[in-house]
Order: structure tokens, then C-alpha cells, then sequence
């Protein structure tokens, strides 16, 4: 992997998730920002994809099971090339191809339609599916909330996954420690996610969510292990890269101008760093 | 449609479900691409065949509906034609966010199949009772909704199901029940079918699913009396055969529905709304009247939610006096 280019890569999509965001003034900024870096490894490194073929039947998954999480799916699959940047700076405007919560029908390079929290865990798991059915070489990869894991069907989804022996899938947890209503320990304690989903028979690792070489490095253990079904915790920092989101780990954040325009400045100025570093 | 009224009040030697099961297994056989789906009810409509005879495209999902119809949702994602199982009330009920969202709304075709409609859920009682699962399905957008009679009707339609685009349910019957249709026929999704007709009628009988063939009785009864009436099997209930219920309004001017399901919110609605929008007639609604389900034989519960030929000839009789 090349490190440096990856760190780029995420530096670029925080900046222009803030911009997609700030195109509408307001949105899930935290729990967008704290995916850049899996998006750049994904995206960067990993995943097989054709932004010109967007249903490449060979191509690797994404399903952002968070589908709160659709900015920095936008402004990657935008750096990718799926479609100019710009037309991802409608965000929620009327007509727009570019929701809140990802939609397969509205936005190239969006696999599955999500929102609804818990389900995309179910139907990354039934796309894993029917791709070992016809025998491809490919993954899904399914992004889920911390949050999201109050939800049942989470680990129904793992449960299936585990018994139908889906190797195919990786699911990650954004372990950001906050859900709409405060931190994941006070509005209803998980204990270990590491712990329950290795329970339910899964290929478990927890890493540094922002530590961009450990999560390439855990995808390259994950496809080593054949049989089962894996899942890789990630420990990240809600609104990471967002000057007004971070030191509160924002849900969804409303700043004003000026707080934009420091957030914008700073992202600027951290894509330089990592340029010139 | 090739359609062969027997209409003999027999019950039929063969179970409903092998309507189902069998077709399925000829079509899984033709079409690699024919995926299933259950959530540990195969042994109840005998589609333990199909994971037998196609390990790699009949699945479990367990007892977890929800989760069950998401992974036959992903699969839709991937090119399969996909048929998902559970009772009536756990494949409408237990799973009705997952069909909504992660398949009709994301324009992912699901064939959703709901076994034990309405009373004939009889000794698993009101727990496991579906009397509102077709409206929670009518609700969604862009669905069609079936009731079938009998065992060929349910095998007609089934081969059809396979063509449909986008989420449709299917309730039906587990056993053995009356035989209206014979071997063989055919039905068109979409096309209700007209069972009697003169041009003395002085009412139409809209009904489906096991009503049907009370619906027959009632038509016999009031024949003995001197009244004519039509009789429409209007089996699929979404996108409604709004043509015929029209047609039939106009030259009969009164409507009886008869529906195994809750009157509020199922095919004496649909009839009610097409006929308001086109042209208002007197109906009467034969049906389960907004009522919970309850544990019993079917024919003791038939009794008990005024589901007999003698509701619908009482129904038809107090329609045409409101004319």
C-alpha cells in the first residue's frame, strides 16, 4: 500500500465531504468524517470498481449500512470519478441524485439503499450471497454505526453469515462512542462490540479507525481467513477533521458561516500538510 | 386465461401448498436464477424439495423474518429472482420496514409469499392469524397483491410471479380446501374472473381466496330465489381489475365484497375506493369487521366472522334494497 497516497486520498475526501455538506448547511457531518480514512483504503487500495460501470458485475461492494453516512460516500465516489464533484454539492436540494441517506436508484456507485438502520447489514449479507452463488471473486464491504448495533437485525445479519459461512463480506463497525441522543455508554452500553461479534462466530479485529496502513492491514488478514464471515472494529473519533464536529462528536451538526469557513480552511490546509509531508 | 369453473363444493385431495411447492421446484429447475427464501417454515408448505434438489439457491434465514427478507433483498440485488416465505402474519408483520425499505423502495423485486391466510390460520389462533397483512402490503407503492382460491390458481399464479417487477404478496392456503378451478387452468395477474354473469344481475359478488367458492354457494342460493347475480374472482386485489369492478357497478348497481381479512383495509376497500373515484355505488362488505383473530377450527371461525354463503346472500339482499 502506499501509505502517503492513502493519506492524501483521505484528506481530500474529509475536505470535500465538508464541502458537500456545506453546499446544503447542515447534515451528518461526525459520522461521515470518521469514515474518511476507510474510505481512502477502500477506495484507494482495496476495492475492484469502474466508475463508468458503476454495476460492474465483478466490482466489490460498499454498503453504508449507516446510510446517514451518504456525504462521504459522495464525495469519494466523486474523487473517483462516478460523476463531476460538483453535482454532489446538491445535496437534498429538489431533484437532487444525492440524499441524506444512500439510495441505490439515485446515485452511481450507491450499492444498496439504506436509512432505515440495520437493514443494509441484511441485504450486504444477501448481495455476499449471490455473488458466491455465481462464484465471483469479489467482497462486500458493509459499514455499520455503533449505534446502529442497538439494532437486532445487526446480529441477525451476523448470525446468517456466519451459519451460511460468508467469507465474502466484511463488516465494519464505526465504534465512534456516540449516537444521536449522547454517548453509546449512556444511552445504552454495548460492552465489547469486539467481543459480541467474535461471539457470533465472526472474524473479529478492533484497530485505530484513522490508522490508514493497520486498516489496510486487517482487510489483507480478513481475506486470509476462509470459511467465516469477518468483522473489524474500528475505534474512531466522531467528526474527525471537522474544526466544529470533533471535541463534541456531533450527530449532526448546523455551524454557522464562520465555522464553516474555519472547517473548510483547516481541511484545506490538512490536505496540504499531507502533500508536502 | 384458460379457466375451467368446477365449482362443486368438493374439497380438493390435493394440498394447497403442493401448488406452490411443485411449481416452484419446475421453475427453480429451469431458471438457474430462481433463489429462495424461508424462515424455518419448509416443512409447512413442503419446500424442503427445493433446498434438497437446489442446495445453493434455497436457503434458510432462520427464525429472523426481518433479517431473512433483507438477505432476499441483497440477493434481488444481484440478479436473482428471489420467492421469500413465512406465515401471513410474520412475512407481512415481522418483516414490514425490511419489505418496504430495503425492496420496494429500493426498487428491489421480492415475491413475498404469506401461507395460512386469514381464518385458515385455525388452531395456531389469533397469534398467527393474518386478517390485515394484504393492506399492509396494498399500503406499499408499486406492489401486487394476491389472494388466490385454489391449488391451480395458486400454481398459475406463481408461474407469473416470477415476471413480476417489484415487491408482490402472495397469501395463501396451507391445505387441503375447496377445489373451484380445474387441473390446468390459467389466470392472468391483474385480470379479475367473471364466474356467472346475465343481464338480469342486480348485483355483483367481488371476492377472492377461500370466499370465492362461498361466494358460489351464495349465487345458488340466490338463484333458487329468483335473484341474479354476478360473480367476480377478483384474486389479485393490487393493481385492481378496476375496468371490470366499473363495469359491473354500472350494469348491476349494487356491490357485495367478500373477503377473508379485515373489512377496513382490504379488497371491500379497494373496490370501495375505485367506485367512489368512478362511479359511487351501493356496496355491503362481507368480511372479518375489524375483529382479532381467534383459535379454532376454520369452519367454527368461518361461522363466528360471518364468512358463509349466507352472510353474502344476507349482504346481497340488503344492497339491492338500498338501491
Amino acid at each position: 500500500m502506499n501509505e502517503k497516497n492513502v493519506k492524501v486520498l483521505a484528506a481530500e475526501i474529509r475536505l470535500e465531504t465538508l464541502k458537500v455538506i456545506h453546499s446544503r448547511g447542515f447534515g451528518h457531518v461526525g459520522g461521515s468524517m470518521d469514515l474518511a480514512d476507510l474510505m481512502a483504503v477502500l477506495y484507494g487500495e482495496v476495492m475492484k470498481f469502474d466508475p463508468k460501470n458503476p454495476r460492474w458485475e465483478d466490482r466489490d461492494w460498499l454498503v453504508l449500512s449507516k446510510g446517514h453516512a451518504g456525504p462521504v460516500a459522495y464525495a469519494t465516489f466523486g474523487l473517483m470519478g462516478f460523476y463531476p464533484m460538483e453535482e454532489a454539492y446538491t445535496l437534498n436540494q429538489p431533484g437532487t441524485k444525492f440524499p441524506s441517506h444512500t439510495d441505490r436508484k439515485l446515485t452511481p456507485g450507491v450499492d444498496l439503499t439504506t436509512g432505515s438502520l440495520g437493514q443494509g447489514v441484511s441485504t450486504a449479507t444477501g448481495a455476499a450471497l449471490g455473488n458466491k452463488i455465481d462464484g465471483r471473486d469479489n467482497h462486500v464491504f458493509c459499514v455499520i454505526g455503533d449505534g446502529e448495533a442497538d439494532e437486532g437485525q445487526v446480529w441477525e445479519g451476523f448470525h446468517f453469515a456466519y451459519a451460511h459461512k460468508l467469507d465474502n463480506i466484511i463488516y465494519f463497525i464505526d465504534n465512534n462512542g456516540y449516537q444521536l441522543d449522547g454517548p453509546t455508554d449512556d444511552i445504552l452500553a454495548h460492552g465489547s462490540l469486539a467481543k459480541k461479534a467474535e461471539a457470533f462466530g465472526l472474524y473479529t479485529q478492533e484497530i485505530d479507525g484513522h490508522d490508514v496502513t493497520a486498516i489496510y492491514n486487517a482487510i489483507q488478514n480478513a481475506y486470509a481467513k476462509k470459511g467465516v464471515p469477518s468483522c473489524i472494529v474500528l475505534d474512531t473519533c466522531k467528526g474527525k477533521g471537522a474544526t466544529f464536529a470533533e471535541p463534541k462528536h456531533d450527530h449532526s451538526s448546523q455551524p454557522n458561516e464562520e465555522q464553516w469557513a474555519e472547517a473548510i480552511a483547516a481541511a484545506e490546509k490538512a490536505l496540504a500538510d499531507v502533500k508536502n509531508a | 386465461m384458460n379457466v375451467k369453473l368446477i365449482g362443486e363444493h368438493k374439497k380438493d385431495s390435493r394440498a394447497c401448498r403442493d401448488g406452490l411447492a411443485l411449481t416452484l421446484n419446475e421453475m427453480m429447475a429451469e431458471d438457474k436464477s430462481i433463489c429462495y427464501v424461508d424462515c424455518d417454515l419448509m416443512g409447512c408448505i413442503n419446500t424442503k424439495q427445493l433446498m434438497k434438489n437446489y442446495p445453493d439457491r434455497a436457503f434458510e434465514a432462520g427464525i429472523a423474518e426481518a433479517n431473512g427478507a433483507g438477505v432476499a433483498a441483497g440477493l434481488a440485488a444481484t440478479g436473482k429472482k428471489v420467492f421469500y416465505h413465512s406465515f401471513g402474519t410474520f412475512s407481512s408483520r415481522r418483516c414490514y420496514d425490511q419489505i418496504y425499505m430495503s425492496a420496494a423502495y429500493a426498487g428491489l423485486s421480492v415475491r413475498v409469499l404469506g401461507s395460512d391466510a386469514g381464518v385458515t390460520a385455525a388452531f395456531n389462533g389469533g397469534t398467527h392469524m393474518p386478517l390485515e397483512d394484504a393492506a399492509m402490503y396494498l399500503s406499499i407503492p408499486e406492489t401486487t397483491v394476491l389472494d388466490p382460491a385454489d391449488y391451480d390458481q395458486l400454481a398459475s399464479i406463481t408461474r407469473q410471479l416470477v415476471n413480476v417487477e417489484g415487491v408482490s404478496y402472495t397469501r395463501f392456503v396451507r391445505k387441503g380446501i375447496i377445489q373451484v378451478y380445474g387441473e390446468g387452468s390459467e389466470f392472468e395477474i391483474g385480470k379479475g374472473v367473471v364466474l356467472h354473469e346475465s343481464d338480469k344481475d342486480v348485483a355483483t359478488i367481488i371476492t377472492s381466496g377461500i370466499m370465492v367458492d362461498e361466494s358460489l354457494k351464495a349465487y345458488e342460493a340466490l338463484q333458487a330465489e329468483g335473484i341474479n347475480v354476478r360473480v367476480i374472482d377478483m384474486f389479485t386485489w393490487k393493481p385492481l381489475d378496476e375496468e371490470l369492478v366499473i363495469k359491473a357497478a354500472k350494469e348491476t348497481g349494487a356491490i357485495v365484497t367478500a373477503e377473508n381479512h379485515n373489512v377496513t383495509c382490504g379488497l371491500g376497500s379497494v373496490v370501495a375506493n375505485c367506485l367512489a373515484k368512478n362511479c359511487p355505488t351501493i356496496q355491503e362488505f362481507v368480511g372479518v369487521q375489524d375483529l382479532f383473530g381467534q383459535v379454532g377450527p376454520q369452519d367454527y371461525l368461518m361461522d363466528v366472522y360471518g364468512l358463509r354463503a349466507a352472510n353474502i346472500v344476507e349482504a346481497v339482499k340488503k344492497a339491492v334494497a338500498r338501491k
